[in-house]
């Protein structure tokens, strides 16, 4: 049930906002966060929960940096 | 920088103490599938699902309630689609329609306003169920309710939080040790309240993203910080989560809920674990408090053990033999979220 799916904003009127999600234009709430045209964000249910911050690949390899450090400072990686 | 490669080998060649580690979202449940996470890791490290889909925890009682507004005259209960399957003591609302009950299926709680615009006669019902992904939504509906002055449409709340639920699983079940934090629930009510968890029973909470690599990631996290027995709350979803979470959406929720004691199918009451409506916006509750809850499981059903990750769905009697999704017993099968049902979709042949 808290599935939501990524879109970007496109035009915006009010409360209300059109978004593309995979080329489909969708008519969405926006009134739980701040966007402007251009944003990305997450849609649940009708309403827009999120503005995400960075493109997904940035943050793969954010996370698997980070991941580098943990393996840098303790004794588990390569030593099962 | 490390490689999914490396990750994904040392998951695999992992060979220390067994490591159960929960996920608490049905979401991370069908990625964890999709994505064939078993497959790349070590048996040592077993996923466990837990009570993840706010449907299969809804009590028989609420869908009662549903059913009788649906037969109602003049009455029409909106809902989601997940909930047309799940049974009540007697019918589900699939049921209830076929002998004449009204129900109509919505994909957004906010098309609730212009349906009880168009139909002035009808009172309608929304059959208000979610975590608080969804709560806020809700909220908003309230606010467009009063804009527009909708005196036909009401709410029958079942809105349940989850950091009293897991709460609920780290005092009662010993066995499991760590968590996947559920990542559009955290979207919203940030990741310092799994801080306080972390704390008290020395666990690691790891907020995931639903993509293949934030799962695997997330799962080298856990096993590295059970390694140096270390339990820290961590979020690898920082696209989405922040420590906050969505403040508008949160005071919306405040502004017009309150928390509840509530009942979980399954597991029974657990304390300030649902959200009602504030009596002073009791105008557009339909009568959410019960007074009773009088469950009792199917027989042979193990929807309670699964929901508290005590066994997975296919050690269950009935699972994929007696219970499926076209014939659900257990309330687990019903949606497309619940653990059993997301088993039964990717079990082997």
């Amino acid at each position: 049930m808290c599935v939501a799916v990524p879109g970007k904003i496109i035009e915006i009127s009010g409360d209300k906002a059109k978004v593309d999600i995979m080329n489909n234009i969708c008519e969405v709430n926006i009134k739980l966060v701040t966007v402007k045209i251009g944003d990305y964000v997450l849609i649940h249910a009708g309403c827009v929960i999120d503005v995400l911050k960075k493109d997904i690949a940035e943050e793969i390899l954010l996370m698997f940096n980070e991941l580098e450090e943990d393996a840098n400072d303790d004794s588990w990686a390569g030593k099962n | 920088m490390m490689t999914l490669g490396q990750v994904k080998t040392e998951l695999k060649e992992y060979d220390g103490e067994p490591i159960k580690i929960m996920e608490v979202c049905g979401t991370h449940t069908s990625s964890i599938f999709k994505n064939g996470i078993r497959s790349l890791i070590s048996p040592k490290i077993q996923l466990i699902s837990g009570p993840g889909c706010p449907v299969c925890v809804t009590a028989s009682a609420y869908i009662d309630k549903l059913i009788d507004y649906s037969l109602m005259e003049n009455h029409c209960v909106l809902t989601f689609g997940d909930m047309m399957k799940v049974k009540g003591n007697k019918l589900c609302l699939t049921q209830a329609s076929a002998v004449g009950g009204n129900v109509k299926i919505l994909y957004s709680p906010l098309d609730a306003v212009k349906i009880a615009l168009e139909n002035s006669q009808t009172q309608y019902v929304f059959a208000a169920v979610g975590f608080e992904t969804t709560t806020p939504i809700y909220a908003v509906l309230i606010e467009e309710m009063k804009k527009n002055k909708i005196k036909n449409l009401k709410l029958l709340t079942s809105l349940k939080t989850i950091i009293p639920a897991v709460s609920y699983i780290c005092e009662n079940e010993e066995k499991i040790d760590a968590f996947l934090a559920p990542g559009h629930v955290c979207v919203i009510i940030g990741y310092s309240d799994f801080n306080e968890l972390a704390i008290k029973y020395h666990k690691p909470f790891v907020v995931a993203g639903f993509e293949g690599e934030h799962i695997l990631a997330a799962i080298y996290e856990i096993v590295h910080q059970i390694k140096n027995k270390q339990s820290n709350v961590k979020n690898m979803y920082v696209n989405a989560v922040s420590e906050e979470g969505n403040i508008k959406a949160l005071a919306m929720m405040d502004k017009y809920f309150e928390k509840a004691d509530d009942y979980w199918r399954g597991i029974g009451i657990i304390k300030n674990s649902a959200l009602r409506i504030r009596p002073e916006f009791a105008e557009f509750d339909a009568g959410s408090t019960f007074e009773e809850y009088k469950e009792s499981p199917p027989k042979g059903c193990r929807c309670r053990d699964v929901i508290l990750g005590r066994i997975n769905p296919n050690e269950c009697p009935l699972f994929s033999i007696k219970c499926t999704p076209l014939n659900a017993i257990g309330p687990c099968m019903v949606s497309t979220e619940g653990v059993c049902g997301i088993w039964f979709k990717n079990r082997e042949a």
